[in-house]
């Protein structure tokens, strides 16, 4: 196993993708933020000072205080606290895996959502593809914000709010996935037509492989570049979607906020001159929405057919 | 019993403006181990009838009468979870061009452990020995290395032949060929067919192979069959076509061949193109480029008639027999 793993190893340092990376700044760069901020995310339990989860450790008393460097400023709080006197760096910490949960999360439904139906409907074509294809514009045709909107007030009506702090992530992953599943599933859809016409599709059907095997194990694999990048984007794209749904108060409660009810719980402070609690995790959002966007750039342009065959 | 019998396959293509016949009343049969060729230009329908025989044409096509037998048994009529079990497994099919049908993102031995896994319950392990044994086979240079490689990284030649070792992964009875060689350069083309032709030797498999090189047909093929919009126009022992071919068109193809030794000459072209699907000619359909058509050409298509070894459909050739009968008979 050894000599698979280091052959494997070898041909990723002779590969174009590592060649370009290497070669790329704004890459490099905008990888390592990513790695630093979903490892904070991942480790944060252990790198946060408190548990914003946890009452015991919150004292109102704390309420409003500003970030290091400032007047009135408390060393044990270096990002400053909210206004139920939260220690904001633990707080962005947690917020942000929450985040990052529900933009994996949902992006994967919308992958094994969007590769099943985007095969069955570009390789099986004629009837199938045309019903597929039609959920997928009805879908499309509503926004995303609406859906969720509809189906977070239904959820939250009939869960009642304690029940629904508990099913908040998997509903935002569900609503997130099933809303943006057409743009995958289009995706595969259009790489599918292509592939279906070569001939290594004729070649497994004289072999004698069934519908399933061609599909899953010959075209699928043709066609994962694409999904790749699109599926970086589509990350980057529900992490917007969770912070706007959270900002309007569909999303995640303020007992364990996201950095979209994060930024929604400072909104209401900003005027009174507590601009931290909206902008930092703000500025976090930004930054990791960026970031993913950025390497999403990247990896379109490296994964180009046209560019580079491979 | 022959092992592979189509009798009067018919394929059409359903288009707008009605079907178009690609295949009429193709008939021909192929025994253990024997060698067939079948020759016609480029629309002839020489890809549809491999393709048919494999009942794999793709919709708008479908066989609209006819009878494939395979030991016996119609594969025209067959369903499809039966079909898989003969493709590649019984009749295995070789492909033009080397570098499209290889799966490009799949590594060799994946490939070819699918190939045996889709037909065989068999441990990888297993899979992966028969896969080594048949790139050693097929003489490929490293062949332990070449399993852990992905098409790209071999050269044409190479990938040609990794596709005759999938070929030959389960021991099929019938291989057919598709123009095997054209996408090759010419001293490759040779070593290929060479392989090729050894190895179908060597395990007594049937080949049938489909090109447009009357010269790899003559070396390699006992008999063969002449297609021409369609339809066979002749067929029979390869030597006897070759060397005195009785229909028109089939002495064009062979006229219109480059000969070494006369420099500078123009070649032999056969006047006009094939007609099209759309529009095939009533009668025989090469009567529009014959220089013996006659008034009957051009109202029915003529019948087999047998010369020597041979089956041709040719009115003149059939007037030429009857008048050799005739003189026979006035001598006597």
């Amino acid at each position: 196993m050894t000599t698979a793993t280091i052959s494997r190893w070898d041909r990723f340092r002779d590969s174009f993708l590592w060649y370009s990376f290497k070669r790329d700044k704004i890459a490099i760069v905008s990888f390592l933020v990513l790695v630093l901020m979903v490892a904070a995310a991942v480790f944060a339990p252990l790198l946060a000072p408190t548990d914003p989860y946890d009452l015991a450790q919150i004292n109102i008393m704390n309420s409003e205080l500003p970030p290091v460097g400032m007047s009135g400023a408390d060393a044990a709080f270096p990002l400053g606290t909210d206004a139920q006197g939260r220690d904001m760096l633990s707080t962005i910490l947690y917020g942000t895996r929450v985040s990052l949960l529900i933009g994996f999360g949902a992006v994967v439904l919308q992958a094994v959502l969007g590769i099943l139906f985007g095969l069955l409907a570009g390789y099986l074509g004629g009837r199938v593809d045309s019903i597929l294809m039609r959920i997928a514009d009805v879908q499309l045709s509503f926004s995303t914000l609406m859906v969720a909107i509809i189906v977070g007030a239904v959820f939250k009506a009939s869960f009642g709010n304690l029940m629904f702090g508990e099913i908040a992530i998997y509903m935002l992953i569900f609503i997130i996935g099933v809303a943006e599943w057409p743009q995958i599933a289009r995706t595969v859809r259009a790489s599918v037509l292509a592939e279906k016409k070569k001939e290594y599709v004729d070649a497994a059907k004289v072999m004698g492989f069934g519908t399933r095997r061609i599909m899953f194990r010959h075209i699928l694999p043709n066609t994962l570049s694409p999904i790749f990048v699109i599926a970086t984007v589509q990350i980057a794209n529900a992490i917007i979607s969770e912070a706007a749904l959270s900002f309007l108060g569909l999303g995640m409660p303020e007992t364990q906020p996201s950095l979209g009810s994060l930024i929604k719980s400072g909104f209401d402070y900003i005027q009174s001159g507590s601009w931290w609690i909206t902008l930092i995790p703000g500025l976090v959002l930004v930054v990791l929405v960026l970031v993913i966007n950025l390497l999403g750039d990247w990896l379109r342009d490296v994964m180009n057919p046209r560019l580079y065959k491979g | 019993m022959a092992l592979l019998e189509v009798k009067d396959l018919d394929v059409r293509f359903a288009v707008r403006g009605g079907d178009l016949t690609a295949l009429r009343g193709i008939s021909f049969s192929l025994d253990k181990g024997e060698r067939l060729g079948l020759v016609g230009e480029s629309g002839a329908g020489k890809s549809v009838a491999a393709f048919s025989i494999l009942n794999l044409i793709a919709r708008p096509g479908y066989i609209a009468g006819g009878q494939i037998l395979f030991e016996g048994k119609d594969l025209a009529a067959m369903s499809e979870r039966e079909l898989r079990k003969i493709r590649g497994n019984r009749i295995a099919m070789i492909f033009q061009d080397p570098m499209m049908t290889l799966n490009p993102v799949l590594s060799i031995g994946t490939q070819m452990v699918e190939a045996i896994k889709a037909h065989r319950r068999i441990s990888t392990k297993d899979a992966r020995a028969i896969a080594l044994s048949k790139l050693n086979k097929v003489q490929i240079p490293s062949p332990e290395k070449r399993l852990d490689q992905y098409p790209h990284e071999l050269s044409g030649g190479m990938r040609q032949r990794v596709i005759i070792a999938i070929a030959l992964l389960l021991d099929p009875e019938i291989i057919i060929a598709d123009e095997p060689t054209t996408a090759l350069d010419v001293t490759i083309q040779a070593e290929i067919m060479a392989l090729l032709l050894e190895l179908c030797e060597q395990d007594n498999v049937a080949l049938m192979l489909i090109t447009h090189d009357l010269g790899v047909v003559s070396q390699v093929t006992q008999r063969m069959l002449v297609m021409y919009s369609g339809r066979i126009i002749e067929q029979g022992s390869t030597r006897e076509i070759i060397n005195d071919a009785q229909h028109p068109y089939t002495q064009g193809l062979i006229n219109a061949l480059p000969q070494m030794g006369q420099p500078g000459e123009r070649l032999f072209q056969i006047p006009g193109s094939m007609p099209s699907l759309k529009n095939v000619p009533t009668g025989c359909p090469f009567h529009p480029r014959c220089k013996f058509a006659t008034e009957q050409c051009k109202r029915t298509m003529p019948e087999y008639v047998r010369s020597g070894n041979v089956d041709v459909a040719c009115y003149e050739v059939s007037n030429l027999i009857e008048q050799e009968k005739h003189m026979q008979e006035s001598e006597q």
